[in-house]
């Protein structure tokens, strides 16, 4: 059924304490202890997300556009299922492929070849159903002779697009993007760009995260404007990014 | 309705209760085909095995070869000390330092690259969802590793020293293996777990293994430590291990009795281990 949703948050609320509570190290502890004792109760939680609901449906493609530090990434980090709601749920069916800034899951002193083994199999497939897709995902990346050399050797563009690379070849049933492609060129932003298209027919869900609204116009079903770890708008690309854009502006 | 994966959805909070992502949702086929699952731990583990191998020796020349460098230098330093410049009478004083010390290099190099088991693969952690545990233990099987290929080694001086393998070696040698295995996997999730809040840990560490060093029969005989220090060998988590050990290389039968105490501690330090690691592990994306 198209209808039913693949990724659901309900109330979820995700609080990070930012500082470490005992920060000046163990003599500031004993002898300051009552004022650091005090700092320690009056710690205040940083809520990077509040409160929010929202679903994503099969086949759907939301964007999460808004200023930075307003929980974008937060969100992604959920829906990956790397970071734990502090109160709410949130429910995702399928192989999750996220695409997390640049490089999720690679290890810089690892080649391209063997980063694509390492980043398959951390994402659920076995060694022998990445090695059936590992020329293709050569093929797709265009990095050449580079596939061979070790990642700290690449351009951050060349990670993005190994990093792309993979993920769209894994048959995901989310594909996560954040930023991932700003930094690649022209080609291959638009190479990626017809790839998400094609997820798109094929009913693939994705989430995507972007400061560049053509693209987020381009590529969403629906837009969510976070701000301030609330959704402040959801809904119809155009409206929602005119909204933001008056309101970026006007600040 | 019907996606090809399970119908329940995963909440995080499974991933607290359990100490574990949900891995209905990372592997659909996971319920239904046991055997993929099998075959995909095994990949994951081997090719994180693979990973540490290259990362630890990233261009150096001699690759390996350093890991047995370390105990064949402090055997000889102990050697002379000892045995040439101190004159203590122990038979075959080479082979029992060497039958000591590699074990013990094995536990030793667990505890102080467990440190970086999390830390050192932030990137991973932070970015993808995938069972964390499996990455100590892709780490203490690299030490354990390096520890099989050093057998050699040993087995070259016994033949030195005119030792003969014993029958006994077919079910000590794996015994004590499958024991060390699972004392540095719980070591290994202590240290690699608690070194992410605390990170003083790290010297901390540095130190007890050096003060446990001396307080495991190495260097020394166990018949020269005097009866009341005799609870050292027992108390010392270690001791009761290397004990075994020289009982396989050096002089046998293996005792029992150390074996049960080895692996009493295996045990103790492998649910201390799990303990922490489960209570902690959601929150590993947040502070590495």
């Amino acid at each position: 059924m198209s209808d039913s949703p693949v990724i659901r948050f309900h109330h979820v609320t995700k609080q990070y304490f930012v500082d470490s509570p005992v920060s000046g190290g163990f003599k500031n502890l004993v002898l300051h202890l009552p004022s650091q004792i005090r700092a320690m109760r009056g710690r205040r939680p940083f809520r990077a997300l509040d409160d929010v609901s929202l679903e994503v449906k099969r086949g759907e493609c939301l964007s999460v556009i808004g200023p930075n530090g307003a929980g974008k990434s937060t969100m992604l980090g959920l829906i990956a299922g790397v970071l734990k709601a502090s109160s709410g749920t949130v429910e995702t069916q399928g192989r999750i492929c996220p695409l997390l800034e640049l490089g999720a899951g690679f290890h810089s002193e690892l080649n391209g070849r063997e980063n694509i083994v390492l980043n398959g199999i951390l994402l659920g497939l076995t060694r022998r159903e990445v090695n059936e897709r590992v020329e293709e995902i050569i093929a797709f990346s265009e990095l050449g002779a580079f596939i061979d050399a070790p990642l700290r050797t690449y351009s951050t563009g060349m990670v993005s697009r190994l990093g792309f690379s993979v993920a769209v070849h894994l048959n995901p049933s989310v594909l996560v993007v954040d930023e991932a492609l700003a930094v690649g060129d022209e080609a291959f932003q638009q190479k990626c760009l017809h790839r998400m298209q094609q997820f798109r027919q094929r009913g693939t869900t994705m989430v995507f995260v972007s400061h560049a609204m053509h693209t987020v116009a381009q590529v969403s079903d629906r837009v969510a404007w976070l701000e301030g770890g609330r959704i402040v708008e959801l809904g119809d690309p155009a409206h929602v990014i005119n909204n933001y854009r008056s309101r970026v502006l006007a600040a | 309705m019907d996606f090809g994966v399970p119908a329940q959805a995963s909440t995080p909070n499974e991933i607290d209760r359990k100490g574990l992502p949900n891995l209905m949702t990372v592997l659909p086929a996971a319920r239904s085909d046991p055997a993929r699952t099998l075959v995909y731990y095994r990949d994951l583990i081997l090719v994180l095995l693979a990973k540490e191998f290259k990362v630890r020796y990233k261009s150096t020349f001699m690759g390996y070869a350093w890991s047995l460098m370390h105990p064949l230098v402090l055997a000889l330093i102990f050697f002379m000390l000892f045995s040439v410049i101190m004159r203590f009478q122990v038979r075959a004083y080479a082979l029992y330092l060497i039958a000591g010390l590699f074990p013990w290099q094995w536990i030793a190099n667990t505890a102080s690259t467990a440190n970086s088991y999390f830390l050192g693969n932030s990137s991973l952690i932070k970015k993808v969802r995938f069972h964390r545990a499996t990455l100590v233990l892709a780490g203490v099987l690299n030490e354990s590793l390096h520890f099989v290929i050093s057998i050699p080694v040993i087995v070259g001086c016994m033949v030195w020293y005119g030792v003969a393998p014993q029958w006994d070696w077919l079910w000590a040698l794996p015994a004590l293996v499958v024991v060390q295995l699972a004392m540095t996997f719980g070591l290994g999730l202590l240290i690699a777990t608690s070194n992410l809040f605390f990170r003083d840990l790290e010297r901390l560490v540095t130190l007890a293994m050096h003060l446990l060093f001396y307080a495991t029969p190495i260097v020394y005989p166990l018949d020269r430590v005097p009866p009341e220090y005799a609870w050292i060998m027992v108390a010392n988590p270690f001791a009761s291990i290397v004990i075994c050990w020289h009982g396989v290389f050096y002089e046998g039968p293996v005792s029992l009795g150390y074996l049960g105490i080895a692996a009493g501690w295996s045990l103790v330090w492998l649910a201390l281990g799990f303990w922490v690691y489960r209570r902690n592990v959601w929150r590993f994306a947040e502070i590495v």
